[in-house]
């Protein structure tokens, strides 16, 4: 069914250079009583609509489209193309990708976190490509004088189904941009997708591979200086004196000055020094000296922090979450029953580009340029700083060298837009390994309590998990602190929550100086340790299979047949003496995932990690090669956490400064990694983050069949378990 | 400051710069080759790896006045087009996520490729244990070693 929007709306505008002889549509974001609309992007300009130009096709038949999400290596450059272009009927070797710049009223959401890119927008991406093509095939069944039914789309083309009269888009974009667009369209099935769930290769991997990807660090600007900063290292330290004329006399340095970033609304302090290259501000800051005072704050060691986690949490204080039948009672009157607890590092984020970001601050506008995840978040900040309306800032994407949640976080585009504004020049500013290691935020460190009875046929009947931590949301200026942390059953499968009787979660906030923050899967990536390690010891307590345990307590189809999945694909029936298995089954951002690890004995005794099987279901999913690169990395990432790094704290400053002390996984701590994905109609799911949760757990729990030693505090040495 | 002369990728260049300076800011910031990375600044992350007379190094641990005689190949100097057979592997094997350590990554599997066509994974995991990725791209860059072998041995023989 076509529909015809009233004409009289259809108001034509001066045209631009997209809107020429192109036919470009965007997608308007659902606003006040408004649903999600499709539009030309001529229209939407007069309509007032905010809208954004997402696709454009031109009178070549070349398509453009718009990213309006960071590409920080998750894979959204390839994804975002290939939904379009499956709908739109083109070859992915027709489109070309262009960055969006950050702007919250033309994309709406843009900040890159919760592996929302394709689940919070392929609906969307599909119906663009898809009311593209039916306005191409209406403009060619004009020209034909025929029915659009007899004309279908392929590969850039129209094609009149009896003769075989054929015309290119491009030579019909010009008529297609006079057309109303369809209200509404139909979607392809999903058995009949030509791109999409094709593992097809990545369009950032040319560039990536010979040096031409531009990251923020080789992002430079005519008249650029360089500025390197000495932060605080207690966090809240502030600036009593710094010796300015000496760390003057070193050579290209041009200003040394105080400067601040906003983390969390808390105006953290530094020093920065302004010189002509980044080399001599590098030499600069070798000679500055800060007098901090740190006083009316605590300076904690991480000792410090994990005992008043554990007074809190033997205190038996806590804002209750969620709640279900009584559990004080049942845990009381069982029989069999079990109480752990479990223990998370803080961990920093280290992205192997470390932060930066140029900002061009001038009288009355703002540029910044930068790897950046949040750019509408980042945008917001920076009117706010400035005073700046948002089209007087604009907010330029490079490549990401990572960012883990650590590059939507607006502090560093702040502090280079402090700096710029002060020596009203446009500045580079670069977080050297040290600064960007120790500064945070970082993810918080957690100690969890838990509580589980069994019912006389081995069912959980009571279960209740207390988690003590830094409640990042609790982090903001004003923030209702006697608010519990509704992240605290993030991980947990939700049919346990339909199926255990009497349940009690909740949480007791920590309270430091520490700015805490995102960090690839949250809180799934620490309480997903607690809950799948004690499952597992409850089931050793039920003395059930550990497959079969989670499987009683989900009794639904969709669990279920990810659960025979990871029993065939690991062998786990016929898994071998000298073996131990561990499974680990967790959901976040939609998406659900189990792993299994297998560990044996080395020839000295020491325990090996010898393979990973992972079985993703996220519904339905676009790229199968990029689920499974997001997938190994998300278990390598885990890998590290779990058994290689953490950050500790001394008198209130960081302890690990660089790789030398933080140990990253290397190439040779690798085992061989199985990805699986579960095909079905669900909706689609994050990808880039849910893998990482399950590992730890299915890990442990691999080493506790193996040696029945049951590790609950990470991160510890795999060799001495 | 002193006035040296780096060889790189066949091209000289004259440039002034403190003798203390390391290498890799004198090919990112003087000469202007921003594929090789700075990551860590003591030689623990192989991100800034390029070749001295076709030897893997770390660049921010190499002074500038220390390599003015030798020949310095960074991933630019590999290809421009992606014809070499490393950036082939790695793009048949599609190892990049997002990127950043890739260049030190190819730099060290090239120079180990030189000196061992065909190198067993104990091999690849003893040359490549220097380069850290954060993405965790570890099990390809393995299957790309290998691939990169057999592209090269199946051009040799030919």
């Amino acid at each position: 069914m076509r529909h015809t929007t009233n004409v009289s709306r259809r108001v034509f505008i001066k045209s631009s250079a997209l809107t020429g002889a192109a036919l470009t549509l965007g997608i308007s974001f659902p606003s006040a009583g408004k649903e999600t609309s499709i539009l030309h992007a001529k229209d939407a300009e007069s309509l007032g609509e905010e809208l954004n130009a997402w696709i454009s096709i031109d009178t070549t038949g070349k398509v453009t489209i718009t990213n309006h999400r960071a590409e920080m290596g998750q894979g959204s450059f390839q994804s975002v193309p290939q939904i379009i272009a499956e709908e739109l009927e083109v070859d992915l070797s027709q489109v070309n990708i262009v960055f969006a710049q950050g702007d919250g009223r033309k994309y709406g959401d843009q900040v890159t976190g919760g592996s929302s890119t394709i689940s919070g927008s392929y609906q969307r991406l599909l119906r663009l490509g898809a009311s593209a093509r039916e306005m191409l095939i209406e403009a060619a069944a004009n020209r034909w004088k025929i029915a659009p039914s007899e004309c279908y789309a392929e590969n850039g083309i129209v094609i009149h189904r009896s003769s075989g009269r054929k015309l290119g888009y491009g030579e019909l974009v010009a008529d297609a941009s006079k057309l109303n667009v369809p209200s509404s369209v139909t979607l392809k099935d999903a058995r009949n997708y030509k791109i999409i769930r094709k593992p097809l290769p990545r369009q950032d991997t040319p560039q990536k591979v010979n040096g031409k990807a531009i990251f923020g660090l080789d992002k430079k600007l005519p008249g650029m200086l360089y500025a390197v900063v000495e932060r605080s290292p207690r966090f809240l330290g502030k600036v009593k004196s710094f010796n300015e004329a000496d760390v003057k006399k070193s050579k290209g340095v041009k200003y040394v000055i105080k400067v601040q970033r906003d983390v969390f609304g808390i105006h953290m302090e530094g020093v920065a020094v302004v010189a002509d290259t980044l080399w001599a501000a590098m030499q600069g800051r070798k000679a500055l000296r800060v007098d901090w005072d740190d006083t009316g704050f605590d300076h904690h060691n991480t000792d410090q922090l994990y005992s008043k986690m554990k007074t809190q949490l033997e205190s038996g204080q806590f804002l209750p979450f969620k709640t279900q039948g009584n559990f004080s009672t049942s845990f009381q009157k069982a029989e069999k029953k079990i109480e752990a607890q479990y223990e998370t590092p803080y961990e920093s984020h280290s992205n192997m580009e470390p932060l930066n970001c140029i900002a061009d601050v001038r009288a009355d506008s703002c540029e910044i340029w930068g790897p950046i995840q949040g750019p509408d978040w980042i945008q917001g900040e920076i009117c706010g700083f400035l005073s700046l309306p948002p089209d007087k800032v604009k907010i330029n994407m490079t490549f990401l060298g990572g960012g883990l949640g650590r590059k939507a976080f607006p502090d560093y585009p702040y502090e280079a837009a402090f700096i710029s504004r002060e020596i009203k020049a446009p500045v580079q500013v670069v977080w050297m390994r040290e600064d960007d290691m120790t500064m945070g935020p970082f993810r918080p460190g957690m100690v969890y309590q838990c509580k589980g009875a069994l019912s006389s046929r081995g069912r959980i009947s009571a279960f209740e998990t207390i988690m003590a931590g830094q409640n990042m949301g609790a982090q903001n200026p004003g923030a209702d602190k006697s608010q519990y942390n509704g992240d605290v059953v993030d991980g947990l499968l939700k049919p346990y929550l339909d199926r255990i009787p009497n349940y009690r979660f909740g949480d007791t906030p920590l309270e430091s100086p520490i700015p805490v923050m995102w960090w690839r899967s949250v809180y799934a990536s620490t309480n997903a340790f607690a809950y799948e390690s004690f499952l597992d010891e409850l089931a050793v307590l039920a003395e059930k299979d550990p497959l079969d345990f989670r499987n009683e307590h989900l009794g639904n189809p969709r669990y279920t047949a990810l659960i025979d999945k990871l029993r065939a694909v690991t062998g786990w029936n016929s898994r071998k003496k000298n073996e131990g298995y561990g499974v680990a089954i967790t959901e976040c951002f939609g998406s659900i995932v189990g792993e299994v690890a297998k560990v044996s004995r080395n020839e000295s005794g020491k325990v090996r990690l010898d393979k990973v099987w992972a079985v993703m279901d996220c519904g339905w999913y676009v790229n199968p090669d990029i689920i499974k690169a997001q997938v190994e990395g998300s278990i390598i990432m885990a890998l590290g956490a779990a058994t290689h790094h953490a950050t500790h704290f001394a008198e209130g400053k960081a302890v690990e400064k660089n790789f030398d002390r933080y140990l990253m996984p290397r190439i040779s701590d690798v085992p061989e990694i199985e990805v699986h994905i579960m095909d079905n109609d669900e909706k689609a799911g994050g990808v880039g983050e849910p893998g990482l949760p399950p590992f730890a757990p299915a890990l442990t729990n691999a080493i506790f069949d193996l040696t029945g030693k049951r590790i609950r505090t990470l991160p510890f040495k795999l060799n001495d378990a | 400051m002193a006035s040296i002369t780096l060889t790189i990728n066949d091209q000289k260049h004259k440039i002034d710069a403190d003798p203390a300076m390391p290498l890799l800011w004198a090919i990112r910031e003087i000469v202007g080759l921003t594929g090789t990375k700075y990551g860590c600044g003591i030689a623990q992350c192989g991100a800034c790896t390029v070749h001295l007379d076709g030897i893997p190094v770390r660049s921010c641990s190499v002074p500038v006045s220390a390599v003015a005689s030798k020949r310095i190949t960074t991933i630019e100097g590999l290809s421009a087009d992606n014809s070499h057979f490393v950036q082939r592997a790695w793009i048949e094997e599609q190892v990049p996520q997002c990127g950043y350590c890739q260049s030190g990554q190819i730099m060290t599997a090239t120079a180990l490729l030189q000196r061992n066509p065909n190198p067993t994974d104990k091999e690849i995991d003893a040359a490549m244990q220097g380069n850290i990725c954060r993405c965790g791209t570890y099990p390809r860059i393995r299957k790309a070693v290998k691939t990169a072998a057999a592209i090269r041995s199946k051009s040799t023989s030919k």
